[in-house]
């Protein structure tokens, strides 16, 4: 049995393959106890891969993997007991309303019947669902769906929680929503393991984060050391020719801004925006280069890859086609 | 946001007994989920009412006459038997369709992670295929008297020749729920199933006997495992000659479970 103070998850050399794809080609992390822990990557880094071998649903090729101390290859009965899983498509029965989607996890969780009534009349009102909970799931809005997929991963008031981009596909109000709750759960002691594409979602709710690309994970730390490495702004120039854009990543370097060219745009991270970015124009001005245009934003997952491997999130990114780093609250 | 329900401790892992009495409390759940669904799809609902009604009206107004001499027994008594077990056959479909939707949905993996009986999940669906068939049978029945269906032996004649039936749609439900694991996917379950069916529906005893048939054909009509089920439940219910096939259904009905049911476990393992 684990103690208070041993890892909630413990992951150890985990590996997975399928055929030619390496999923996982020996990851390793710990989860404390009561902290949210967040797995940051893009699609095909190894994530659900992770979350399935942790929930049992997988069995890995190699490594060890405990969720509170029970290995979830010897014995995966204890893990199922302690778990609860929202997985990236919405796993709900379409034909069930909503309480009856709830109520049939409950019982399937083994968890005592009026207690799971009382459970997920809660669940429904925490999620704003009551108005629905008598209605077929396949009358829901995704949104709306995705809310009910969380709350049956909550039913049985499991200590471990996975959670596999629980944000995809909702609306700003609903994703706020859900970033509380899943902060009250874990004021409550829940463990949480969330998966995420997104920077700031990782940044708001997780004590650690490890970034995993190609089934590596590739750096981890506390979001304020991710950021520190990183800078909390990017400033992108946008020059009209490649060789312009040379000319400026010289004359930026020469003002110890580390500015990155790509094409005839340039990305300087930075700590203190305003300030830099006023530097930066007066020594571009003096050199005689007009930006064509100006950006400036929060580092967005592209910027975290592009910093730690030298290659993009996705392959084949398309300039602008990126997914934009939701702009929230305070920055 | 408040998270009132009180903390209750984990339940202990099952063991023993315990085991077997949780198998049991899941496949309930499975089955009654199942059949909230059956109610609730109007494709499925309309397939396991309106359509065995329409079959019997059909087959007994339009073909009963061409036919109904050759039974030697009035259509009607020869074709109700013929109408259950032809019910219990295409209802095995709702097996695949039904499982192929959960692989699709993401539905099993999430089952995956709970800490369920694996095996309530194929329970829980073919015994709602068993619930489903019992309600069809029933209604048949039901109008089938209506219009002048009359049981010739007894009662326990006509519940043998019932629960015979149902049977055998238990037993194709394990073969169904291993096509339904193995495409995925609830059309082309659909698409897969229905050629195996219709042969062995319309090619056999069901609705006509053998000997209006081609001859070369007769030998199969006579003798394939949905015409020895209908064969038996006649010889239950209307008293015809047994000629053994209340046996050799019977057998048919072990050797299926035996070759299917391993099959199907084995799919829905590699399922995910």
């Amino acid at each position: 049995m684990s103690n208070a103070n041993d890892p909630a998850i413990a992951v150890r050399g985990l590996q997975k393959r399928f055929g030619d794809l390496e999923a996982l080609a020996g990851i390793d992390f710990e989860v404390a106890p009561a902290t949210v822990f967040g797995l940051l990557g893009p699609n095909g880094a190894g994530k659900t891969t992770a979350v399935r071998i942790l929930t049992t649903i997988l069995e890995p090729d190699g490594g060890t993997a405990e969720v509170l101390g029970f290995d979830v290859v010897r014995d995966p009965e204890r893990v199922r007991l302690r778990i609860g899983l929202a997985g990236q498509a919405a796993t709900v029965d379409p034909n069930l309303t909503g309480r009856e989607n709830l109520r049939l996890v409950g019982r399937l969780s083994q968890r005592p019947r009026p207690w799971i009534e009382q459970r997920a009349a809660e669940l429904l009102e925490n999620f704003d669902l009551t108005q629905a909970a008598d209605r077929p799931i396949r009358t829901y809005s995704g949104g709306m769906r995705r809310r009910l997929d969380v709350a049956a991963a909550l039913v049985g008031r499991p200590p471990v929680l996975f959670l596999d981009e629980p944000t995809t596909g909702l609306d700003l109000p609903s994703r706020n929503t859900l970033w509380d709750t899943i902060r009250d759960l874990v004021a409550e002691g829940t463990t949480v393991l969330l998966t995420t594409q997104y920077l700031e979602e990782a940044d708001r709710l997780a004590e650690q984060i490890a970034v995993v690309d190609l089934g590596r994970v590739i750096a981890e730390g506390t979001p304020a050391r991710l950021k520190a490495q990183l800078g909390s702004t990017v400033i992108e120039f946008a020059m009209s020719d490649e060789m312009d854009a040379e000319r400026a990543v010289g004359a930026l370097s020469r003002q110890r801004a580390e500015a990155e060219r790509e094409g005839s745009t340039i990305r300087v991270p930075t700590t203190e925006g305003p300030r830099s970015l006023m530097e930066m124009l007066r020594t571009l001005d003096a050199e005689g280069l007009y930006p064509s245009s100006l950006t400036v934003r929060e580092p967005s997952l592209d910027d975290v890859f592009l910093r730690l491997t030298g290659h993009h999130a996705e392959p084949a990114v398309e300039a602008g086609s990126e997914q934009p780093v939701p702009v929230g609250g305070a920055a | 946001m408040s998270q009132a329900a009180v903390a209750i401790p984990i339940p202990a892992e099952r063991q023993g007994w315990s085991r077997f009495t949780g198998f049991v409390a899941d496949s309930v759940a499975m089955l009654t989920r199942n059949i909230i669904t059956l109610r609730r799809v109007p494709q499925l609902l309309v397939f396991s009412t309106i359509q065995p009604v329409i079959f019997v009206l059909l087959f007994v107004y339009v073909f009963g006459g061409a036919v109904g001499n050759a039974t030697g027994l009035p259509y009607i008594d020869f074709l109700v038997p013929g109408i259950f077990v032809q019910m219990s056959v295409f209802g095995a479909m709702g097996t695949a369709i039904g499982l192929a939707s959960d692989v699709k949905s993401g539905l099993l993996e999430r089952f995956h992670a709970l800490p369920m009986a694996r095996s309530a999940v194929l329970a829980g669906r073919t015994s709602a295929d068993v619930v489903r068939n019992v309600f069809v049978i029933l209604l048949v029945s039901g109008v089938a008297m209506l219009i002048g269906f009359r049981v010739q032996t007894n009662v326990f004649g006509y519940v043998g020749g019932i629960a015979l039936v149902l049977l055998f749609g238990y037993a194709l439900s394990w073969v169904f729920a291993g096509v339904g694991l193995a495409v995925k996917d609830p059309e082309t379950a659909q698409a897969a199933a229905f050629p195996i069916m219709a042969p062995l529906v319309f090619a056999s005893t069901v609705f006509v006997p053998a000997n209006l048939m081609a001859p070369w054909l007769q030998p199969f009509a006579e003798h394939q495992p949905v015409s020895v089920v209908a064969s038996a439940a006649r010889a239950l219910m209307l008293g015809t000659p047994n000629n053994g096939y209340v046996l050799q259904a019977l057998l048919w009905i072990v050797g299926i479970i035996a070759v299917a049911a391993p099959l199907a476990v084995r799919r829905f393992r590699q399922a995910i």
